[in-house]
């Protein structure tokens, strides 16, 4: 004999959910709510730095203050050797992030295409891909020399099998019936990779690519504090070394501003070159 | 026969041993019939469709269209599948050239014939529309276009309005009829639903589940083919027959299951 179930009355509450702003779920808020909270992001801090410095007794040594640096950057600029250190970091960037882009891009695409592609390099680079790239500075001094080519290279390494192996995921996403469609419709296995695979993931590619960037950018900073005769990370090492916080702050902002620029740039490409791929109609 | 499948058996092997999905399917088909095989869950109706397209190998025995054995999949058969398989960046022209594009028929000639079964399908002026902007009828239009685009010897179809609400279902019911009169095409479309099994095809193949066979071959003669004729006592005849049928295997199913 079963018995009926205790009574839940108790536990039933009248109340619905509240309206609200601040804290509405997976749903957008005012534009321009949402451009005063932009504003306040970026001008907060700086105004708190710019108190601190002003108002408190900070030696600039410790902490400089926004006109220090900005005095500082002034200085770099009109020396050359900003523009200098920030063109030798782009190119390091430049050269290996596209030697990594242009390898992995086809070669994710096939592993995530053909299992057995997939079986061949998936294990190989599942491994290498948690070796952190700093690590292997030793051997690439001991295999290039102290050049561009071991900048260059560690960039490569950084960025080559993480986009590869994310490029393959985008690929996993490929409807079937999508492909069937194609094989019914007369096209053969290269047809389908050039004129449907590929179209396809090519928003999820870029998005790739842009996380990746950010990888490559972290990498260059990282390869010249080991030795460079310029660049930003070498600017960073060398201020510190004789204490000019004011300049390790310039490289800091230059190097964030840098590649921010690049991460909307790659936002910006995404969204005009695969309007079919935006989630608004 | 146009389209014949000749004692098709097909078998997946599983943890627990071989599963017989289909068991002897047997069925003839002549150019110009519009088939509906109609089945429950289980049925293996879309494993059987799959073996037509040549997505997938027969266990035993073979499929043929126009006196070919098929081996695998190929622009003679159109297909039409249950869900969305529109190219989602390209616009509805170019997804219906796409198939003529894949075979290397010129720009000019492909976007002629493109052209002639967006009219057919009644959407020349969506011509330039991305799939994301279509309802879900529009969509299956424009893929009922491509397929038909290829000059296909046969249309298979998928449950091709499984996913359309109750009104659409109906107007791409009346849409198929339509169609089926202007090309006089070859069409073999499995559903799970009797009614529009009994609505559109001239003839109907009743299957059993587990394992899926054939378990009734009905020729469907109504007195027209408006939507009124759904109030017809023979209409009712004809589903209520298919119906008790599937009832049957329904409960021979679950109790197995």
């Amino acid at each position: 004999m079963t018995q009926s179930p205790e009574s839940i009355q108790p536990y039933l509450r009248p109340n619905t959910l509240r309206p609200t702003v601040f804290w509405r779920l997976a749903e957008d808020i005012p534009p321009r709510l949402n451009l005063a909270f932009t504003v306040a992001s970026i001008g907060i801090p700086l105004v708190l730095w710019w108190l601190v410095t002003t108002l408190g007794n900070v030696d600039p040594k410790f902490l400089p203050s926004p006109g220090q640096v900005i005095a500082a950057f002034g200085r770099l600029w009109n020396s050359g050797e900003l523009l200098q250190d920030t063109v030798a970091s782009l190119w390091r960037v430049g050269v290996g992030f596209l030697m990594a882009a242009l390898l992995s891009i086809p070669v994710g695409v096939l592993m995530g295409s053909f299992a057995s592609i997939r079986a061949l390099l998936e294990p190989l680079f599942g491994l290498v891909r948690y070796m952190p790239a700093p690590a292997f500075i030793p051997l690439l001094i001991l295999y290039l020399g102290i050049g561009e080519e071991p900048k260059v290279t560690l960039i490569f390494i950084g960025v080559f099998f993480f986009n590869a192996l994310m490029v393959m995921d985008t690929v996993k996403f490929v409807p079937k019936d999508l492909i069937e469609s194609t094989f019914m419709l007369g096209g053969n296995r290269i047809a389908t990779l050039l004129q449907v695979i590929f179209p396809y993931v090519l928003p999820g590619i870029l998005d790739a690519c842009r996380i990746n960037l950010a990888a490559a950018w972290q990498l260059v900073i990282v390869s010249e504090l080991i030795a460079a005769t310029e660049g930003l990370g070498r600017r960073i090492s060398v201020a510190g070394r004789f204490l000019k916080t004011d300049e390790i702050f310039v490289g800091l902002i230059v190097i964030g501003v840098i590649g921010l620029s690049f991460d909307l740039l790659f936002q910006y490409l995404l969204r005009i070159s695969c309007k079919w791929a935006s989630q608004k109609r | 026969m146009y389209l014949k499948i000749n004692s098709l058996h097909k078998n997946f092997s599983t943890k627990n041993g071989p599963l017989v999905v289909l068991k002897d399917i047997n069925m003839d088909i002549e150019q110009g019939e519009f088939i509906c095989a109609v089945g429950a869950s289980g049925s293996g109706k879309s494993t059987l469709l799959r073996q037509i397209a040549g997505l997938d190998r027969p266990s035993s025995g073979e499929v043929r269209v126009d006196g070919k054995v098929i081996s695998g999949p190929g622009p003679d058969r159109g297909m039409v599948f249950q869900h969305y398989t529109l190219y989602p960046w390209m616009d509805v022209q170019k997804n219906t050239e796409f198939g003529l594009k894949l075979l290397g028929v010129p720009k000019k000639v492909r976007r002629e014939q493109a052209s002639y079964y967006l009219s057919v399908v009644g959407l020349t002026q969506f011509a330039k529309a991305l799939p994301k902007q279509l309802s879900g009828g529009m969509k299956q239009r424009v893929a009922i276009a491509r397929a038909l685009a290829s000059e296909p010897k046969v249309l298979l179809m998928d449950e091709p309005f499984g996913a359309l609400d109750i009104h659409t279902k109906e107007s791409m019911h009346e849409f198929m009829l339509d169609l089926w009169n202007r090309t006089n095409i070859t069409i073999f479309m499995i559903t799970h639903d009797v009614e529009e099994a009994v609505f559109l095809a001239n003839r109907v193949y009743a299957l059993g589940a587990r394992p899926g066979t054939v378990r009734k071959e009905m020729t469907i003669k109504l007195p027209n083919r408006n939507s009124s004729v759904k109030r017809h006592s023979t209409f009712h005849d004809y589903r209520d027959e298919l119906m008790d049928l599937m009832r049957q295997h329904g409960k021979e199913a679950v109790a197995m299951a």
